[in-house]
Parts: C-alpha cells; sequence; structure tokens
C-alpha cells in the first residue's frame, strides 16, 4: 500500500503502524514528534495503536527552535 | 497625518500598490510591531519592518553582539561586536528610516516581564524571533492569553518553519507542539549549525504576515504550518487543525498563568536569539 509522509509518495510492504513508520524513515528522536494523520493531530500515546491505511496522508511536524544559543558568557 | 515629500518618495512603491495605496501606508506608519530576539530571524523582520515604515518598532534582547552572531545577524556590523543588541537594532533601524520609533527593552522575556512588555505600547503584532523553547511557548502562551496575533519562527541547519496565530481563528503554536521538549532532548543551532540565510528567509516570512496583518490583506498562515528545505528548495504548507484539548487556547484551557520553562542546560539564558 502507499502512503503520503511529508508529501513524498511511501509504499509499505505490510501493514504498519505509526510508531514503526518513524523508525522506517529514520524520524530523529521520534518521542518529540508531532504526527498529523489527514489533518487530524494524533496522540503520541497512540501511535502503536494507530495502523497506517492506504492513501493516508501523514505529516511529521518538527520542534524548530531556530536559533543559534551563542556563547554562554 | 499627511505625507511629507520625502515620505511620498520614500514609500512610493507601496503606495502605487493598490492594495496599500496612502492609507494602507498610513496604517502602517502607525503600525506597533513587537520583535521579541534580534538574531537571525529578528535582524531581517526589523530591518524589512523599519523599511517598510512600522511606526514603532520594539526590541526585545538581552544579549550583546558577538562575533559568531554577524554570519546571519544582518542588523548588527562588525563595529558593534559587544554592544548591546538591542542598541545596535535600534542603531540600524534609525540610519534606515528616520519615521521608526524604536522601543528597547534590553532584557530577557520571562512570565513577569512579557505581558508588561506587550502591553506597553499596546503592540498590534509580535514576532518571535528567539531560539528556545521555554521562550516559546512563553510568547504563544502570552499572546493566546492577552489575545495578540504572533508569528512563530524557527530555523535549524538548512530548515525552517514558520505559523501565524490569530486570536479565535485557528490554532496556536501549543495546539500544535503541546509542550517544551525537555531540555536537551532537541538539537540547537549552537550544536547542529543553520545556514546563515535561514533568518533571512523565514524571518522575511514573518515580517510580511505582520505587514499583511496590519494592512488587513490577503491570507496568512493561521491554521497552516510552513516548512522550507533550502536543500531541496521545497516549501510545503501544511495545514494545522485546533487541538480542541489545547491547555491554553481551548475552551478546554486549564491555562491561565505564564510558565518559565527550564532551559536546556548548554543554554542558560532565558531568552536568546535565533
Amino acid at each position: 500500500m502507499n502512503i503520503n509522509v511529508n508529501g513524498k509518495k511511501v509504499t509499505l510492504e505490510k501493514e504498519i503502524n505509526i510508531k514503526e513508520l518513524l523508525i522506517l524513515q529514520k524520524v530523529e528522536m521520534p518521542d518529540y514528534v508531532t504526527v498529523q494523520i489527514n489533518e487530524e493531530l494524533i496522540d503520541q500515546e497512540k501511535f502503536d495503536l494507530t495502523t497506517l491505511k492506504d492513501n493516508d496522508a501523514v505529516e511529521f511536524l518538527y520542534f524548530m527552535g531556530g536559533g543559534c544559543i551563542e556563547s554562554m558568557g | 497625518m499627511s505625507f511629507s515629500n520625502d515620505q511620498l518618495e520614500r514609500y512610493s512603491r507601496h503606495i502605487i500598490l493598490k492594495e496599500i495605496g496612502a492609507k494602507g501606508q498610513k496604517k502602517l506608519l502607525n503600525g506597533k510591531v513587537l520583535i521579541i530576539g534580534t538574531g537571525g530571524l529578528g535582524a531581517p523582520a526589523a530591518m524589512y519592518l523599519a523599511a517598510a515604515g512600522v511606526g514603532t518598532i520594539g526590541l526585545v534582547d538581552n544579549d550583546a553582539v558577538d562575533l559568531s552572531n554577524l554570519q546571519r545577524q544582518i542588523i548588527h556590523q562588525t563595529k558593534d561586536v559587544g554592544k548591546p543588541k538591542v542598541i545596535s537594532g535600534a542603531e540600524t533601524i534609525n540610519e534606515m528610516n528616520p519615521d521608526v520609533k524604536v522601543v528597547t527593552y534590553q532584557e530577557w522575556v520571562s512570565a513577569s516581564n512579557i505581558l508588561d512588555i506587550i502591553r506597553d505600547k499596546d503592540y498590534d503584532f509580535i514576532i518571535d524571533g528567539t531560539d528556545n523553547f521555554p521562550a516559546k511557548f512563553l510568547i504563544n502562551d502570552a499572546c493566546v492569553l492577552s489575545k495578540k496575533p504572533f508569528s512563530h519562527g524557527g530555523i535549524i541547519r538548512f530548515q525552517g518553519q514558520t505559523m501565524t496565530y490569530l486570536p479565535g481563528n485557528g490554532p496556536c503554536y501549543r495546539c500544535v507542539f503541546l509542550d517544551p521538549p525537555p531540555a536537551d532532548a532537541v538539537p540547537t543551532c549552537r550544536q547542529a549549525g543553520v545556514l546563515g540565510v535561514m533568518g533571512g528567509i523565514i524571518g522575511t516570512i514573518q515580517a510580511t504576515e505582520a505587514l499583511k496583518y496590519i494592512l488587513g490583506i490577503g491570507e496568512l498562515l493561521n491554521g497552516y504550518l510552513l516548512t522550507f528545505n533550502a536543500l531541496t528548495m521545497e516549501f510545503r504548507k501544511v495545514k494545522l487543525p485546533v487541538n480542541t484539548n489545547c491547555k491554553v487556547c481551548s475552551d478546554k484551557a486549564t491555562m491561565k498563568e505564564l510558565i518559565d520553562y527550564e532551559q536546556a542546560a548548554c543554554d542558560m539564558k532565558p531568552s536568546s536569539q535565533a
């Protein structure tokens, strides 16, 4: 089946859940990623219970603090 | 208020736009924007807003200019190294455009001062140009609680993101990101690096949102997260739902007071600049 991850088509060999997708996609720090499926926010506690379906549009939204923390002095 | 000949000439490329005109330019000259953090994001935002003739610009930062800032924080120059950033920023703006009144706040934002700073000039729009999550959540919560629109911006490596919060009209930053990540969990630019232009790209989009808000034109980034990847040159506009369980902006909101979150160990400053 095919899903869409951050706008890119991803083909899945078998049915997987969000937690497995985060590993498959090699997402850095998967504990701190906001996940949306078909424009709906998914609770982090439900990542391993939420199975992806054909044509799902998945968005991984990352923390981006900006900046460059300068010298500490 | 009528325009001087110099002003008619200075703002002629704005005035000729039917979406702005003389009326819109007057709105800008009466506009008040608060920029929190005068670094990678805040520097270009402040400069474009000053050039556009936004009449009052507030700058908040307690840092001094460092040589390593100059790769991206274009409001500061080599001669300014060591100078408080708000002073250096104010000097640049004053040289750019005498129509702009700069208000400086040489302090870090915290739960105890941010509402007073926002209320000081009753700013129309706030730009988050900070580099750390405690400050980003504080700005979000302060804007939600005081019903002020603001633009979030974030940059790291070759990536950037921005969204706009409009009170009662779409999600806030906390709807999407819930709580700050634990200190040290997410890399900072100091650890990860950032391409200097990223602040220019995202900070200039934040300035664009401020201008459109003051002018009342176009569509803003409320309800969307705009992401940019400089390596692939891809912009994406991701639709964001309102989080009906949001701690600060939903009907079920439990947060009535601001929180000072703990900083990453490598970042002892309450609020710094991108």
